[in-house]
């Protein structure tokens, strides 16, 4: 069978997706937690809570602040310790509330009974309130506040939802797991945010390399209409919102334009999920599936995690360090981001922490380029990877600019094919923060 | 915490070829055609390239360490290719300090100076010929006979004419084609290699073999070799047409000379040639009309080593004239009509 991707560009790099058959687990709760206010796209999270501050399981200790912004809840109960700075994923200095776990005490209303709801009464406003309500993020890894997303603005239309369970990135399994295990979950939440946008038809991309998950989700989608499976190649990077649109629908949204403009929202599987018991259940955004995973990880699996436990105990509970670590990653190999430290707590956008043996990490010495053409090849946006990079070390932005560098998304895909191991997107991001800048200057 | 962890930006994986491996699969390539010039030429042609890729190496190490007091790259292969290239343009009576001085221009003029590897605007090894074709004219077109010069002292006392040189020298002197006939080797033999010509040029089937595994590998795109060869087959069969008695058949044409050589090996160097596929295309059409030119009419038999030297030079233009095209060019309205319709 032929399945559909995108044209232009992507690569294929080594699977690595042992934990694929290892169903979800619980994590016993942790001693403490640290939850940042700030874990979506936009301004962090004003807090609520101060020192010494009792609270449940699902209490609101965050309030969204700004129009990009998304509320914050406890994952735990317990006592506020302190309200304090830590160094967060991006390195920036950020506001979170470390709080001491005492029991499990959950907030009234929240329903954790595993009944499945599936009838849904409610216009399509008070549907995107409870989103916003629960503080649900995209959970493929940008975190952008959902409803944010389903606001659609007046004037525009969507005739497409996609779903994406693709899960291209190597090593992680926690949507392929979640598919199989929470799949009439997934489609209540799918039917509910195609609600909120009116009604438009839905496609959902998995990987042909999940048949199991596609074999499950098809037979399962059958019970509703205007939903449909569709089994897509095997190509990094798939599971990047333009060229999951461009795979499945042959639209290609223009440069600096948005999915919307084109008609389409793409959704993560793992948030259709959060959204079910967002709206169903009352249950705001305080747990996420997170692979734990690396060649040298004694117990490593598919784990349910409080937001906000630190990784050094979610390692613990995986087996621990191994000796060789050279690389902790929150994320994918591809686009994940490496950690500081172990303190660094998981937040609703951690799909997985991976650890790379040391000598898999070491610097490698950079070659000279030797215009072999494979990062042209690779990127999924036609740009001149090789060229920006260059461009970019000289400071030419305006040529940059021209060459399209703020097209760039960050897959990586040039910076892993290329044999001269040269920081391809190590100076692409650099220009294209610059360009960005010089944009905003030049329209002040 | 007792560990260091290394922090860096994404990706944190990486494929596992490397230029080195890039070069080697390139070496493996040239592997048949190396057989196949020590089985026609004898040891005489192994020893052309060893010293060829012997000076090759040095040059760039002797740049690199003593001149440039830098590390010294000559691990990741590239110099090797340089001169097993160059080897394979050479007739195998060369001189073997002819051969030296030519890698030392290849190495240390076309490629050192203008910075080393991937710097280098002409293909090093086509340079080197060049060089070499100037400054020992009477050597570089003096043409053992294959088979019968197995040895290692320097076959100059039985010569013969390459298939080209016949027909540029027969035309010359008023011949038609039809009478050079017996001189011409047969169609097997030429696909073979059993003709005269340089070392590494002649068998059309071992440079077959090579370039099929470098497109399968991917280290060149089927584009360069089939438009080049395919344009100078056009070219020439249109005058074949038009006058057989003076103008050969393209297959003679493709078969003939360097141009296999040229086609799979030299044009589709990574460096000097074109990045996307239209760029590749117009690339190999010039250099296919240019070799063309100049075998019908030029003063020259071959015409391959400056087809692609002027097409090398025209890749920095190419390369602007034709970028990738861009992630969502069209625009958005027509993009959601053709799929409400379709």
């Amino acid at each position: 069978m032929k399945y559909a991707t995108f044209p232009k560009g992507g690569i294929h790099p080594h699977e690595h997706k042992q934990t694929a058959h290892l169903p979800i687990e619980h994590l016993p709760l942790p001693e403490q937690v640290v939850i940042p206010l700030g874990q979506h796209l936009g301004a962090p999270a004003h807090p609520l809570v101060k020192r010494g501050d009792r609270v449940k399981v699902g209490t609101r200790i965050g309030e969204a602040q700004g129009f990009i912004s998304a509320h914050v809840h406890s994952s735990v109960s317990g006592k506020v310790l302190k309200v304090d700075e830590i160094t967060d994923l991006s390195g920036y200095r950020r506001p979170a509330v470390f709080i001491q776990v005492e029991g499990d005490e959950w907030e009234e209303g929240i329903d954790r009974s595993p009944e499945l709801v599936t009838t849904c009464d409610l216009s399509p406003q008070e549907i995107i309130e409870r989103i916003k309500d629960a503080g649900i993020v995209g959970m493929g890894g940008a975190g952008f506040p959902t409803h944010v997303k389903l606001s659609i603005p007046p004037g525009k239309a969507i005739d497409t939802l996609i779903i994406n369970g693709v899960e291209c990135e190597p090593y992680l399994t926690a949507d392929h797991r979640l598919m199989l295990e929470k799949t009439d979950e997934i489609l209540v939440g799918i039917a509910i945010i195609r609600r909120a946008l009116g009604e438009p038809r839905v496609f959902i991309g998995i990987e042909a390399n999940k048949p199991d998950a596609i074999r499950v989700m098809k037979e399962r989608v059958k019970e509703w209409e205007g939903l449909e499976v569709r089994p897509l190649k095997v190509k990094y990077p798939q599971g990047a919102e333009k060229q999951l649109i461009k795979a499945l629908t042959g639209r290609e949204v223009p440069s600096g334009k948005l999915p919307l403009d084109v008609g389409c929202v793409v959704s993560n599987v793992g948030t259709a999920h959060a959204v079910y018991r967002a709206v169903q259940k009352q249950m705001p955004l305080v747990e996420r599936v997170v692979t734990v995973t690396g060649n040298d990880i004694s117990r490593p699996g598919n784990f349910l995690v409080r937001v906000g436990t630190q990784v050094e105990w979610v390692l613990d509970q995986a087996g621990g360090l191994p000796e060789d670590a050279g690389k902790v990653v929150a994320g994918g190999p591809m686009m994940g981001k490496a950690l500081p430290n172990l303190e660094v707590p998981v937040t609703k956008t951690t799909s997985g922490i991976l650890v790379l043996p040391r000598k898999d990490v070491g610097p490698r010495s950079v070659e000279p380029c030797i215009r072999c053409a494979k990062c042209v090849q690779a990127c999924p946006m036609g740009l001149e990877p090789y060229l920006l990079e260059r461009l970019s070390a000289r400071e030419r932005w305006e040529e940059a600019e021209a060459r399209g560098i703020v097209d760039c998304v960050e897959c990586g895909s040039c910076a892993y094919i290329c044999p001269a191991s040269r920081p391809l997107l190590d100076y692409i991001r650099y220009g294209k923060t610059t360009v960005m800048m010089l944009r905003k200057k030049r329209s002040a | 915490m007792e560990q260091k962890l290394v922090v860096s930006l994404s990706p944190h994986a990486k494929a596992p070829f490397r230029i080195q491996t890039v070069m080697l699969i390139v070496i493996l390539a040239l592997f048949p055609a190396l057989i196949a010039s020590i089985y026609f030429f004898g040891i005489r042609a192994l020893l052309v390239e060893l010293v060829a890729v012997g000076t090759a190496v040095f040059t760039e190490w002797f740049i690199q360490r003593i001149l440039l007091k830098r590390p010294s790259r000559i691990h990741d292969l590239s110099a090797v290719v340089a001169g097993l290239l160059l080897a394979f343009n050479l007739p195998s009576s060369i001189p073997l300090w002819q051969v030296a001085a030519g890698a030392i221009f290849a190495v240390g003029i076309a490629k050192m100076a203008f910075g080393g590897l991937g710097t280098n605007p002409f293909n090093p090894a086509l340079a080197g010929r060049a060089f070499m074709l100037v400054s020992f004219p009477v050597e570089m077109t003096t043409w053992p006979q294959p088979v019968v010069t197995r040895t290692l002292m320097r076959p100059d006392a039985l010569t013969t004419a390459t298939p080209l040189g016949v027909i540029k020298e027969g035309l010359k002197s008023g011949i038609p084609l039809d009478q050079l006939a017996d001189k011409l080797p047969t169609w097997w033999d030429l696909f073979l290699g059993n003709v005269g010509g340089s070392l590494g040029e002649t068998s059309a089937l071992a440079l077959l073999v090579g370039g099929l595994f470098l497109i399968l590998t991917r280290v060149i795109s089927w584009r360069i070799p089939v438009f080049y060869l395919g344009t100078l087959a056009a070219f020439t069969g249109v005058f074949h047409l038009i006058d057989p008695s003076r103008y050969a058949d393209p297959l003679f044409h493709i078969l003939s000379g360097g141009v296999m050589l040229g086609a799979f090996f030299m044009a589709t160097d990574l460096v000097t040639s074109p990045m996307t596929a239209p760029g590749q295309i117009l690339y190999a059409i010039g250099g296919g009309l240019l070799a063309g030119l100049i075998r019908l009419f030029g003063s020259y038999p071959e015409g391959c080593s400056y087809s692609i030297l002027i097409m090398n030079a025209f890749v920095p233009l190419i390369d602007r004239a034709f970028p990738p095209v861009r992630f969502g060019a069209r625009p958005v309205q027509t993009q959601v009509k053709e799929a409400r319709h379709g």
